[in-house]
């Protein structure tokens, strides 16, 4: 690295420039990020009066109810379905744009909407359309007989909540990918169509290997978001239900902290999601900035 | 193995751009045919027509006499050096080399003797399984050939294949891409800007200009008679002298100068071709404004009077004169070239 050095004669304003980033880290992060981690070892009376150190009883208590395995279970299915759907459609609406010259642009600004759209916007959205009662899709499953109604079949919540929330992620997964698809020299294609590959088996042996760096960027985003990002679709939507079955991690953290007002136990399922990301994160700079270049 | 019969081809590109206005060539079997001229004139546009990168708007191709306007790039049977090699970056050099093969169903053990045969023959051996990235710009450069040579196609297209590399390696490469010709007798199309590229490669040049060939010829042909002044300027380095006609009889008398053909206005001369001393030809009277020592040669400019543009003249070695130095120049009588600026062509 040889980027050029500022060097500051007083030696107190560097510190000063960063205060104000550090401190909104400090007040948003850090400590909230501490109090959960502190709280996921204590357990409180049921009125709020005293606290007391459990020790690693939140943790355990965690790891053996069914419940809690459960829901990993359910996001695990519902991270790797948004992830593969999200991912997939953009990889194919990029390819049709990328093949694009003069209408690129329009499609690709229409394409970035749903990313604009809110969490809860989006659920509402989708919720209004599957509504068993009301919406357009359950009338037109009727048709082909199937019985759409998410309020009491697990299955049909599930697909509900992976529909919209690989609906609003499929733009931003489009945007890189199609930037990774224009980062592709045109002079590779053009080689392999020389050396008697067709556009199928060029995009397979040529383009996607290129096109992994971005891919893997986006599948750890794309979990990332599952995993965090999702609660609103979630709560818009199902609201973890029928009988549990879109509880995903990070609603189950709302509802046995804020509804079941169990603090500690909620606590100590955020520093277990906290952990998660931080794995991903790790994974994502060691690796993916690593193998950008080939 | 086989001849290239370009007739009539035009492109026209969206928006009435016109790239290539009519062209008409035939390049036989086993010749290697450099395109030369400056960027935009259309002649990497001819190259990809003829590789099946570009749609032919108008005319035909027809390689080893089958017309291939229709033809995927794949069904042409040739193959192509790219300027940026176009080498894939995450296969290693053997799968570089094998993925030509390999997409047109060719037995393992026949593509394993003729990625043998190119590596040796390219001395790349070492770096077989080295993926791209780990090689030097020579290295890939021979990558890229090997690419295009284990195919055995029935024609090799070259677009500029040497101008990413240091001057000292474009003259190796160079002469390797000639040795290599010569030895697979394969049908060649090089694209090039640098007229030295052209001259020691070509069997046959020809230089294109605005999407027109100027003119097609030997190289020593093209150089000692050019059909232009456009070729006239642009092949030859220093570039041919152009001294207007009115002021050369201002100078030497009318007399001198009377056979020239009707409508030439413009006389070119080759820098090597001037001289200094006695002898056959007319004398002009020039001062030295600057003087070039290139090495082997020296290149002199100098100042005539009545001539607007300086001239410039090759002498070998190191001539014993200094700037401001008043020399007589001679032109030889068959050193000159007539020219009609009318026309921009050759006159006589």
């Amino acid at each position: 690295m040889d980027t050029k050095r500022t060097v500051f004669p007083a030696r107190g304003l560097p510190y000063l420039l960063v205060a104000p980033q550090l401190l909104i880290t400090l007040i948003f992060f850090i400590w909230p990020a501490g109090q959960a981690v502190k709280s996921s070892f204590e357990a409180e009376d049921p009125f709020g009066l005293s606290t007391r150190f459990v020790g690693m009883q939140h943790y355990l208590r965690l790891f053996s109810e069914p419940a809690y395995l459960a829901s990993i279970g359910r996001t695990a299915v519902f991270a790797l379905a948004v992830s593969i759907i999200s991912m997939g459609f953009a990889l194919i609406l990029a390819v049709a744009v990328n093949r694009l010259v003069r209408s690129a642009s329009a499609y690709s600004t229409l394409l970035l909407w749903p990313y604009a759209v809110s969490p809860v916007v989006a659920g509402i959205l989708w919720w209004f359309i599957f509504n068993s009662t009301t919406g357009i899709l359950p009338f037109a499953l009727e048709q082909i007989r199937i019985r759409w109604n998410h309020q009491l079949n697990g299955t049909q919540a599930m697909i509900l909540i992976i529909i919209a929330a690989s609906w609003k992620q499929v733009s931003y997964n489009f945007l890189f990918f199609l930037a990774g698809l224009q980062s592709v020299p045109q002079s590779l294609n053009e080689a392999a169509a020389i050396d008697g590959a067709g556009p199928v088996k060029r995009f397979w042996t040529i383009v996607f290997p290129l096109l992994s760096p971005t891919t893997f960027f986006l599948l750890i985003v794309n979990l990332n978001y599952t995993m965090f990002d999702t609660f609103g679709i979630v709560d818009a939507t199902t609201g973890g239900g029928p009988n549990q079955a879109t509880n995903t991690l990070v609603y189950k953290v709302y509802t046995d902290g804020y509804i079941g007002l169990n603090l500690g136990s909620s606590s100590a399922q955020s520093v277990i999601l906290m952990a998660f990301v931080i794995a991903l994160t790790v994974i994502q700079f060691r690796y993916v900035e690593r193998r950008v270049q080939y | 193995m086989a001849s290239i019969d370009i007739k009539g081809v035009k492109k026209v590109y969206q928006g009435n751009v016109t790239a290539i206005h009519g062209i008409d060539l035939a390049i036989g079997d086993g010749e290697l045919v450099v395109l030369v001229g400056p960027s935009g004139c259309g002649k990497s546009t001819l190259l990809r027509m003829i590789a099946g990168l570009e749609t032919i708007t108008e005319g035909t191709i027809a390689i080893d006499s089958a017309v291939v306007n229709s033809r995927e790039p794949a069904e042409r049977d040739i193959a192509m050096v790219f300027q940026n090699y176009a080498l894939y970056p995450h296969m290693s050099v053997r799968q570089n080399l094998e993925y030509g093969l390999k997409n047109r169903g060719t037995p393992r053990a026949e593509i394993d003797s003729r990625v043998a045969e190119a590596a040796r023959m390219l001395e790349i051996e070492p770096f077989l399984e080295r993926k791209p990235r780990q090689l030097s710009g020579g290295q890939r450069q021979r990558v890229a050939m090997g690419r295009a040579i284990v195919r055995q196609p029935k024609a090799f297209l070259f677009d500029e294949p040497l101008s990413n590399l240091d001057a000292k390696l474009r003259g190796q490469m160079r002469v390797e891409i000639r040795r290599l010709q010569h030895r697979l007798k394969t049908t060649s199309v090089y694209v090039t800007h640098d007229q030295l590229e052209a001259m020691t490669l070509a069997d046959r040049l020809v230089v294109m200009n605005g999407g027109r060939i100027e003119q097609v010829g030997k190289p020593t042909e093209v150089y000692d008679r050019p059909a232009s002044l456009f070729v006239a300027g642009f092949i030859g380095s220093p570039p041919m002298n152009l001294i207007p006609l009115e002021a050369l009889k201002n100078i030497v008398g009318s007399a001198v100068l009377k056979d020239l053909p009707t409508e030439t206005d413009l006389i070119g001369v080759r820098p090597d071709r001037m001289q200094t001393g006695e002898g056959e030809g007319f004398v002009l009277t020039g001062t030295v404004d600057l003087i070039e020592p290139v090495g082997g040669e020296s290149h002199l400019y100098l100042h005539v009077e009545e001539i607007a543009a300086p001239l410039v003249m090759v002498m070998p070695g190191r001539p014993d004169l200094s700037e401001g130095a008043v020399v007589p120049i001679r032109l030889p009588l068959d050193a000159l070239h007539p020219f009609s600026t009318r026309t921009g062509l050759r006159t006589d």
